[in-house]
């Protein structure tokens, strides 16, 4: 297929018409709305510090848009990101401080299948009530995050938890060198590496497989599929498997890079984020690379509202919030658009 | 009030290049009940549209009560005192029998006096041809509840001509009698004129005074009903029988092939659509379906395809069960061609040699290594296929939802008869909506796959089709099996009356 012109112009026009909007909403707090997104440049893409900031922010995205991306390609839309997230940490916390022993590679090994167990049984689930039995995927998704959470906080505050974590409960801390190390020179943690390899591997799944073949015609049209003697059934649930599966090592990730234990943070809505993700690269993996690393500078920069214009940190949320409906809503302009001298969209015989 | 006088004058209406109504003429006095009869695609429809005044004419005039109808307004007609019962129901199924009828009211006020609507609908269901719970909620009832539903939701609106688009589709034979029973009654006594538009000849003489019968937009023939046998009737209908046949089948059939073992499926209302359907298709020879739309073609086709789940029976390729998984379809080497191939049998944003490897990009040459998908090969491939079958335009990365319906079809005729030599093709109205040229393609490349020793089964509606075609034909009505004929003894007026289901 190739790339026609709304492909481009219809995300970028969605994307200026909610920094408008948003200007608008900080403009009515008093506050320059110029200044505010030149501090979001600065803090998140101004300096190789800022850029440093953006990419630990981006790692955990890349994976997390993956989750919603992949079934995405199978027709399925899941947004159970954020549960995947959490059932990964802890399922790597528990695969990590049960191998603490072992070499610290084996260990790290461990997690992350672990991760990727918990995370994608955890969407494939959801998925497999979709598909047979009739249960939407984003009902079923959105309540099983509440069910993850509450499980993780069942967990920390109950079996894994550290006697010495007063305020905060966590779990026992992972060894010190069973940790994801740091690039050199640099505060970016190698979950990045997860993140990059991840969209790559989906890219040349979904476009240069038969399985990703086959994922696209029961995703363009389960009829056909059918016809065709596509096993619908299992290749929708083997993408909820591997887009959960991804969502699960953004999870251990922040476990085994970021934090070093298990706790509450495992819970910071990346899994949120990466649906925005998602969407704004509609669903193509190549996409999730470009749009977590933008997403991911909004989010580094949060904390510099605060500080420069003395907005909370939830503003920025009202930003991710309001380019999420432009996108939504964009979606119904596609074919409808008439580009002034372009072809006609449809081809007479 | 009394029923309008509906008068329709040489009324012409195309859409495009299909003359849809061709020059009919149609008086129906007060008081009439009135058959419009006809196959599918027949014009009813476009007509009803026309003397409802929803479409304007192209030509030809429509005059109630001797003055013309003005068009493009539903209050005009309902003003008159006109009003359809459409075949597919309007009814708010979370809402009452009371609730659908007050709701219905052209001039429902902001806040509604349920008190007042309630004794008002009292006194009218008082003296309504039939009874319904006004309680009962709408998704509890029968199909032929519903349509009695329907029907007092004219009424209670005051419509005095009654348009009935095929009402007894939906309903046993025994609530059809009751429902048109009743209203015959009330034409008798002179409170409403009914249209009937049906292809059940049994209701035509049962209930209605006069009949216009259309074939293919053109009035066929007209006549008091007293006057007509069936015979005559489907003879309208069908019209004379065709002209030899062009492409001549170069070889008789032979073993065989395929057998539908007692196949049943369930319809998507729940009910039983598909009963028990039991045919062999043999090697060389082309089995036709025939029947009008509705009968259970659709489920069936769904059911061979593996869209629907079969729940009875069981498919049969040369001996051995089929199941419609990837590996039983390539090893029987067969093939579907269903109706509306943009929605049945392509994925629309994918590019039409991606359609076209539908069948093959798990196999060599489209796969290397087991996993990989040669994506040149398959371009390659989906070039070749549309230089073969003249898709038009030949542009393989186009996606195939760009193109007009006829090059869909010729792009899903290329995958289904291009994939491997062709054992088992089971096509459905094939030719639905094309144009001769393209018909005629379609129709060489069947009775190649024939002459090439496929075992071809081709459900169609158009019986001028299958007549052309087929080796031999069964008619479909009802979801079963009613009637084997060969298209050298078929004798049309008996054709017609198995499809309208009236036995002989």
């Amino acid at each position: 297929m190739k790339l026609k012109g709304p492909d481009l112009f219809v995300p970028l026009g969605a994307v200026a018409a909610a920094m408008l909007v948003f200007g608008v909403f900080c403009a009515a707090l008093g506050v320059n709305p110029l200044g505010v997104y030149a501090s979001l440049w600065k803090a998140g893409f101004g300096s190789w510090y800022s850029w440093q900031n953006t990419l630990v922010r981006a790692s955990p995205l890349l994976l997390c848009g993956l989750c919603t991306a992949l079934p995405a390609r199978a027709g399925i839309i899941v947004i159970g990101n954020e549960g995947a997230v959490v059932v990964g940490g802890l399922g790597a916390i528990t695969a990590g401080l049960s191998t603490a022993q072992m070499p610290s590679l084996v260990s790290l090994t461990f997690m992350v299948l672990a991760a990727m167990l918990c995370g994608g049984l955890w969407i494939a689930f959801s998925v497999a009530l979709q598909h047979y039995r009739g249960v939407s995927a984003v009902i079923s998704g959105l309540l099983l995050n509440y069910l993850a959470i509450a499980l993780m906080n069942q967990l920390i505050e109950g079996p894994l938890r550290d006697p010495s974590s007063f305020n905060s409960p966590a779990t026992f801390p992972l060894p010190l060198d069973h940790r994801l190390g740091f690039f050199s020179g640099t505060h970016v943690h190698h979950g990045l590496l997860f993140g990059v390899i991840g969209c790559l591997v989906a890219w040349f799944l979904v476009e240069r497989t038969t399985f990703g073949f086959s994922m696209k015609v029961a995703g363009g049209n389960v009829r056909t599929a059918k016809l065709v003697g596509l096993p619908v059934g299992r290749l929708v649930v083997m993408a909820g498997f591997l887009g959960g599966a991804c969502a699960g090592i953004a999870g251990m990730v922040e476990v085994a890079a970021v934090h070093g234990r298990g706790n509450e943070s495992l819970n910071a809505g990346y899994g949120y984020t990466g649906i925005l993700v998602a969407f704004l690269a509609r669903q193509s993996p190549l996409g999730v690379m470009l749009f977590s690393v933008l997403v991911g500078g909004l989010v580094a920069g949060s904390g510099m509202l605060q500080r420069a214009h003395d907005l909370p940190d939830a503003t920025i949320t009202v930003l991710e919030g309001t380019l999420f409906l432009f996108i939504l809503l964009s979606d119904t302009v596609y074919g409808r658009l008439k580009i002034p001298g372009g072809k006609a969209n449809a081809v007479a015989a | 009030m009394k029923p309008p006088d509906i008068e329709a004058v040489g009324i012409t209406k195309t859409f495009g290049a299909l003359k849809a109504v061709d020059n009919v003429s149609l008086h129906l006095p007060p008081g009439v009940f009135h058959a419009l009869l006809g196959e599918n695609g027949a014009g009813k429809s476009t007509l009803v549209k026309c003397l409802m005044g929803f479409y304007p004419a192209d030509q030809g005039v429509v005059k109630v009560n001797g003055e013309p109808l003005r068009v493009g307004s539903p209050k005009e007609a309902r003003r008159h005192g006109i009003g359809m019962v459409f075949q597919h129901f309007t009814l708010v199924p979370s809402m009452t029998v009371a609730e659908n009828l007050v709701l219905a009211r052209p001039d429902l006020p902001m806040v509604i006096d349920w008190k007042a609507e309630r004794v008002r609908l009292a006194e009218f269901l008082k003296q309504a041809p039939f009874h319904v719970d006004p309680d009962s909620r709408i998704s509890t009832l029968s199909a032929g509840q519903k349509q009695k539903v329907e029907i007092l939701k004219e009424l209670y609106l005051e419509t005095r001509f009654l348009i009935l688009d095929e009402p007894t589709s939906v309903l046993t034979p025994q609530e059809a009698d009751e429902v048109l029973g009743l209203l015959r009654r009330m034409v008798d006594r002179g409170e409403l004129s009914v249209l009937l538009i049906t292809h059940k000849f049994r209701e035509v003489f049962a209930f209605c005074d006069g009949v216009t019968v259309l074939r293919r937009g053109k009035q066929a023939g007209a006549g008091r009903t007293a006057d007509l046998d069936s015979a005559r009737m489907a003879e309208m209908m069908m019209g004379e029988a065709r002209a030899e046949r062009k492409v001549g089948k170069t070889r008789s059939p032979g073993g065989p092939v395929l057998y539908l073992d007692g196949i049943g499926a369930v319809g998507d209302s729940g009910v039983e659509a598909v009963k028990e359907v039991r045919l062999t298709v043999r090697e060389g020879e082309i089995v036709g379906i025939a029947g009008v739309s509705g009968n259970g073609q659709r489920e069936l086709l769904e059911a061979i395809a593996g869209q629907r789940e079969m729940t009875a029976g069981a498919i049969t390729v040369d001996g051995e069960r089929h199941l419609p998984t990837r590996e039983m379809l390539l090893q029987h080497r067969f093939f579907i061609l269903p109706e509306e191939p943009l929605r049945n049998a392509s994925a629309p944003r994918m590019s039409v040699a991606e359609n076209i490897a539908f069948r093959l990009f798990d196999r060599p040459p489209f796969q290397k290594f087991g996993f990989l998908l040669d994506r040149k090969a398959i371009a390659d491939f989906g070039r070749e296929m549309i230089r073969k079958f003249s898709v038009r335009p030949p542009e393989g990365e186009l996606a195939i939802g760009d193109l007009s319906g006829g090059n869909v079809q010729r792009a899903i005729l290329a995958r289904e008869l291009s994939s491997g030599k062709v054992r088992v093709l089971v096509a459905a109205n094939p030719c639905f909506g094309l144009d001769f040229k393209a018909v005629d393609f379609i129709h060489d490349q069947l009775l190649q796959a024939r002459n090439d020793g496929a075992a071809v089964l081709l459900i169609s509606e158009d019986l001028d089709e299958l007549l052309e075609l087929a080796d031999r034909i069964f008619v479909m009505s009802e979801g079963k099996l009613v009637f084997e004929t060969t298209p050298e003894a078929a004798d049309l007026a008996l054709i017609g009356r198995q499809m309208a289901g009236q036995r002989v």
